[in-house]
């Protein structure tokens, strides 16, 4: 190679590492800015490397798995309760994992199933019994990155049915 | 050991081989797109949970992982035309530019229809959803550069740098959902081990994508040619190509 482009070639290659280098600390800096939720263990126990922990009354968005039985819904209206424990995998549910509640009024995404992945937006609350919950004002459902057809999901035993409404819940909006 | 690609370097011997290369690149984006598409939308098996719209999948994933692949292939050309001083390369990034906005913009796009129903949402600023915008902005910056200056050395130069800065981009958006929380899921079918999807799902899927692949070398192809002859319209073998087109129309037209 020519002295020129070598010396192109260096000063080009310099500059492009450099900017990693800026881009990957920076990225690093705002790591935990960059995440779009709190799971359940980090409003309990604060972040994991900085400790970081959400106060009561902060607006956050809190991302889990919905505990199995736990969804208990009102009758005569939308209103809805249910826990959320850490996404892992495998997916187990233990009654010693941190959850947090999650109180909301409203219509649940299609994809909202016990089980499932959600990430919910509201205030972080502490109830009279001391454990910590969040008010909702927005309920979105996470979807997992597997694809099945309906065969092999009743196959492996998956419940997948939509939550119904009755005309009375429905009512209860207006 | 790079001797054999010096010819290419000529404009005259890129536009005759590319317009040889299209033929083939259209007859098989034709084939592969046809059965994949029809393959994906009447015959895959429909998801347990998203029904049909899991569908808008065939497009969406092609189109995401395509916007990255063009920036990349747009990033070398920048660096070998900034390293090398060879113009071709800046022809080419300019042909590649509006394709892979196009491309972002259609990944994001079917993303906001397909999260409307699944997610609850057009739209949430996580990693991944913001850092795909960021994409689609960057290549708006790399298409205004290219046509901002008259002189298209220049032109190249300044876009080359946008591109290679932006290249820090690339693999935000490809690990933004293992870095970080995201709403957006992982990947399902570029990952090491077992694809997340089952194996009627994924055929189309493979078909759709190199479909797409070869949709855009197509296009690419095309508008490279266009690019060489607008930079090089005042060379003889251009108006000789001119001179040539005309004539036949003329003969067409009696």
């Amino acid at each position: 190679m020519n002295p020129r482009r070598k010396k192109r070639l260096t000063i080009v290659a310099s500059i492009l590492i450099g900017l990693g280098v800026v881009a990957g600390l920076v990225l690093y800096a705002l790591s935990q800015n960059i995440d779009l939720f709190y799971t359940p263990s980090e409003i309990t126990q604060g972040k994991k490397d900085s400790g970081l922990k959400p106060s009561i009354g902060q607006r956050i968005r809190i991302g889990g798995l919905v505990v199995p039985d736990s969804v208990k819904r009102d009758p005569d209206n939308l209103k809805v309760t249910f826990k959320l424990s850490d996404m892992k995998m495998p997916i187990v549910f233990n009654a010693s994992d941190p959850m947090i509640s999650v109180y909301y009024e409203g219509i649940l995404p299609d994809l909202f199933r016990e089980g499932q992945g959600i990430v919910a937006n509201g205030t972080l609350a502490r109830s009279n019994t001391g454990s910590l919950h969040i008010e909702a004002s927005e309920v979105l459902a996470k979807h997992d990155e597997n694809y099945m057809p309906a065969e092999l999901a009743d196959a492996a035993g998956k419940d997948y049915k939509k939550l119904e409404y009755s005309d009375k819940q429905l009512e209860s909006k207006n | 050991m790079w001797k054999w690609l010096h010819p290419y370097a000529n404009p005259e011997v890129s536009y005759h081989f590319t317009g040889k290369l299209i033929p083939w690149l259209s007859a098989l984006t034709a084939l592969f797109l046809s059965i994949g598409i029809t393959w994906a939308l009447a015959f895959a098996p429909a998801d347990y949970q998203q029904g049909d719209s899991f569908r808008i999948f065939y497009l969406h994933v092609p189109a995401a992982s395509l916007s990255m692949g063009i920036y990349v292939g747009m990033a070398i050309a920048a660096f070998t035309s900034m390293v090398w001083q060879f113009k071709l390369a800046d022809a080419s990034a300019a042909a590649m530019a509006p394709v892979g906005a196009t491309f972002t913009a259609i990944a994001l796009i079917t993303g906001a229809a397909w999260g409307k129903p699944m997610w609850g949402t057009w739209w949430i600023w996580d990693a991944r959803l913001t850092s795909e915008l960021i994409l689609l902005f960057l290549y708006l910056g790399v298409i205004a550069l290219h046509n901002a200056f008259e002189d298209k050395n220049l032109a190249g130069k300044a876009a080359g740098i946008l591109t290679l800065v932006g290249v820090i981009n690339i693999p935000i958006i490809k690990y933004s959902v293992e870095w970080w929380n995201t709403l957006h899921q992982g990947s399902t079918v570029s990952k090491l081990g077992k694809p997340s999807m089952s194996i009627d799902m994924l055929w189309p899927f493979l078909f759709c994508f190199l479909g797409f692949a070869l949709l855009v070398a197509t296009i690419i192809c095309i508008r490279f040619r266009s690019e060489i002859l607008a930079r090089n319209s005042i060379r003889p073998w251009v108006r000789a190509l001119v001179a040539e087109h005309l004539l036949q129309e003329k003969n067409n037209a009696v």
